[in-house]
């Protein structure tokens, strides 16, 4: 037997986040309560290093290590970053709220640290193994986040109708990687692709597997119509965690899909975009038309998150570069809109109330003009209203599908996407025209002000000059 | 001879049988729960007999993985039961309707 | 092109036909007219002495939960024992970070009070 031992270089931030994890968990159990603030300071530095580690590595090409179950690229690069801003901004945005909620424990970072090294590992999958196990850790932290408040009744129905749901995907997932395994012969993702751009591709056992590969995927992105678990968490939830939930996962629901359509069956594209288009289609109408009736504003970004779920979706479907980059500055667009605003909703709370129904935006700006302006940019930008972000990553989305001549598709999400700008604008009449419920100026401490204004600040920078992130998601995909 | 087809047609049924019992299951969690474990064995049960006749390994590796990653599942799932169980006082299924719309 | 997916609508079909059938099964089969010596839990000897259907206390489940997680490193101890010959210092501490890493958990759980009884 012959045994050589890994190169560990290209997985050092992957390392650096698990010990310096262990050492949070260890070091928060000998804290006392007063103390907590270590924790946060602790996991702020572990996000700081893994960026420190990450952009210093210098990747330009794809590298393999781990007898090629981990993979290094500059698409992996980049979503990492992207992953540990996102992370940063969801501790900083939760920190009072957790606190006044008595909810500041050293287990909320500790699990959300896990779920993102969970995001790190999905991310660099280089077989379908350490994608399983990426999705896994993820999606546990997860479970265990939602039904983090423990005297909350919807949220442990919540975090139980998430797990059951999950446990369903990840099942589905797994037998259609078993099926993909007994007709290659591998694991590992390269490998699965040499075979597939050889042989034959559509025999009835590969097309069994692919659906089922398809079906997981949707189930962890929340599309239609395995999308019945996005409402009741958001809902559920408590509004720190469903700020977690609703952001840094999208990127790695962004990159499963990459990792095991594009680089595993990327010569069955023409097998899985049909399916896509179905779910996409879905997903955009479904999302949108429902939204409209919601009065909780949790659960309306749910159903709004289902409508981007579908955009994201109709750029991986093209099959096509272009396409791939445009659902990548979606997914990166869409973290940016969606921290905000749900930010907002957590500035918004106070001890033991979440300001989670429309009517508490009721003559918002009548309270506070900062913050119904803020909520105005991030409003806009996810209806698509120029020049803020969202039209953008719409535009691009749009005109990758018009170029591989799926014109219908990209006609009918615009008129849905019209039609979703409905309940947008909604949420800005509500906070410009109607009478505030009660007055005075909801408190935020100053490192969150500055921090809700650099988020919208960056909405609309993307959207005035967004070449720059567009031209480093189409590097990637070179 | 007892060949591939029949461990595969075995392993869909289990993995179906898991998949409706989870669907038409109103009445107790721990079902549920059970419907899940009994999905990851089919799976398991695939991969065991796939890797035997292709005489490959990985499949069985793959397995070990699968097993952990099934009793951390079972943890965390008896973990959200205890704690649904002192908020609602009841593991019913037909009683997780408090969220609608 | 969708004919191909054919045979997945079958495999469905199939699936949610297997369940119905086999409810339907039990349901036809299994003789009806439960008396009361049926329903008793032994049909012949002593009466039960109290009701078989006790809650138990929930701290069974936690020592349950943490056995499960506890119990199941052996699943990579064996292989990894039986290979050891061929994997070398890599192999060796490879090993040594998943017991460290299981030891943080232990220290963790250690701390929560989770393995005192009262």
């Amino acid at each position: 037997m012959n045994f050589v031992s890994p190169d560990l270089s290209p997985a050092f931030a992957e390392m650096f986040v698990l010990g310096m994890t262990c050492l949070v968990l260890v070091v928060d159990v000998y804290l006392k309560d007063s103390q907590r603030g270590i924790t946060y300071v602790l996991s702020m530095l572990t996000l700081l290093g893994a960026a420190a580690i990450t952009a210093t590595s210098g990747v330009v090409a794809r590298e393999l290590t781990f007898s090629g179950h981990f993979v290094s690229d500059p698409m992996g690069d980049v979503l990492k970053l992207v992953v540990y801003a996102t992370t940063a901004v969801v501790f900083m945005y939760s920190r009072d709220y957790l606190r006044k909620n008595d909810l500041f424990k050293g287990e909320f970072f500790m699990l959300a640290l896990f779920a993102m090294l969970g995001i790190m590992v999905m991310i660099s999958a280089g077989s379908m193994l350490s994608l399983y196990l990426g999705l896994e850790l993820l999606s546990l932290s997860m479970y265990a986040l939602v039904a983090f408040q423990r005297d909350s009744a919807q949220a442990a129905e919540a975090a139980m109708k998430y797990f059951v749901l999950g446990a369903i995907a990840s099942g589905c997932l797994l037998y259609g990687i078993s099926l993909l395994y007994g007709m290659t012969g591998t694991i590992s993702l390269s490998g699965v692709s040499a075979i597939f751009s050889s042989a034959d591709q559509f025999n009835i056992p590969v097309l069994f597997g692919l659906s089922f590969v398809v079906v997981g995927v949707a189930f962890k992105f929340g599309a239609v119509p395995f999308h019945a678990w996005v409402p009741d968490v958001y809902q559920g939830a408590p509004a720190a965690v469903t700020l977690f939930i609703a952001s840094a996962p999208k990127i790695a629901a962004f990159a499963l899909a990459i990792r095991l359509l594009v680089d595993g069956l990327g010569d069955l594209q023409g097998g899985w975009q049909d399916m896509l288009v179905a779910l996409s289609v879905l997903s955009i109408i479904i999302g949108n038309l429902v939204a409209i009736v919601q009065t909780n504003i949790k659960r309306m970004l749910a159903y709004s998150t289902i409508s981007h779920v579908g955009f994201i979706l109709l750029g991986i479907l093209t099959g096509s570069q272009e396409g791939y980059a445009a659902a990548m500055y979606y997914a990166i667009a869409y973290v940016v809109m969606t921290t905000g605003a749900f930010g907002l909703i957590i500035i918004l709370s106070r001890k033991g109330y979440e300001a989670e129904h429309l009517d508490d935006f009721k003559g918002l700006n009548s309270r506070s003009p900062w913050l119904a302006g803020m909520m105005l940019m991030l409003v806009f930008s996810m209806a698509g209203i120029p020049p803020f972000v969202g039209f953008y990553a719409k535009l691009t989305v749009l005109m990758g599908l018009v170029e591989v001549g799926l014109t219908w598709l990209a006609v009918l999400a615009l008129v849905f996407s019209v039609v979703g700008a409905f309940y947008y604008l909604r949420v800005v009449k509500l906070m410009y025209f109607d009478e505030a419920r009660e007055t005075g100026e909801p408190e935020a401490a100053l490192d969150i002000r500055v921090l809700l204004s650099a988020n919208a600040a960056l909405v609309l920078l993307l959207g005035l000059f967004p070449d720059g992130l567009m031209s480093l998601c189409i590097k990637v995909f070179q | 001879m007892i060949g591939l087809s029949h461990y595969l047609t075995l392993s869909a049924i289990l993995f179906l049988l898991g998949v409706t019992g989870i669907f038409i299951n109103r009445r107790n969690v721990i079902l549920l729960l059970m419907c899940i474990e009994l999905m990851l064995l089919a799976v398991n049960f695939n991969f065991v007999a796939f890797s035997r006749f292709l005489n490959n390994l990985d499949g069985q590796i793959f397995v070990f993985f699968i097993l952990t990653v099934a009793a951390a599942e079972a943890a965390i799932g008896l973990a959200i039961l205890v704690v649904l169980f002192r908020s609602k006082n009841s593991i019913n299924v037909d009683e997780l309707d408090s969220m609608k719309g | 092109m969708l004919e191909n997916y054919l045979p997945i609508l079958i495999f469905l079909l199939v699936g949610a036909g297997l369940g119905g059938v086999l409810l339907l099964l039990g349901f036809l089969l299994g003789r009806g007219g439960k008396d009361a010596q049926k329903l008793s839990p032994y049909e012949c000897g002593f009466e039960a002495f109290e009701d078989s259907r006790m809650k138990f206390d929930v701290r069974y489940y936690l020592v349950a939960i943490l056995f499960i997680i506890f119990d199941l490193e052996i699943a990579f101890l064996f292989p990894w024992a039986v290979a050891l010959d061929g994997l070398g210092m890599f192999g060796f501490l490879t090993m040594a970070v998943f017991l460290l890493l299981l030891v943080v958990g232990f220290i963790y759980e250690w701390k929560k009070g989770a393995l005192e009884w009262d």
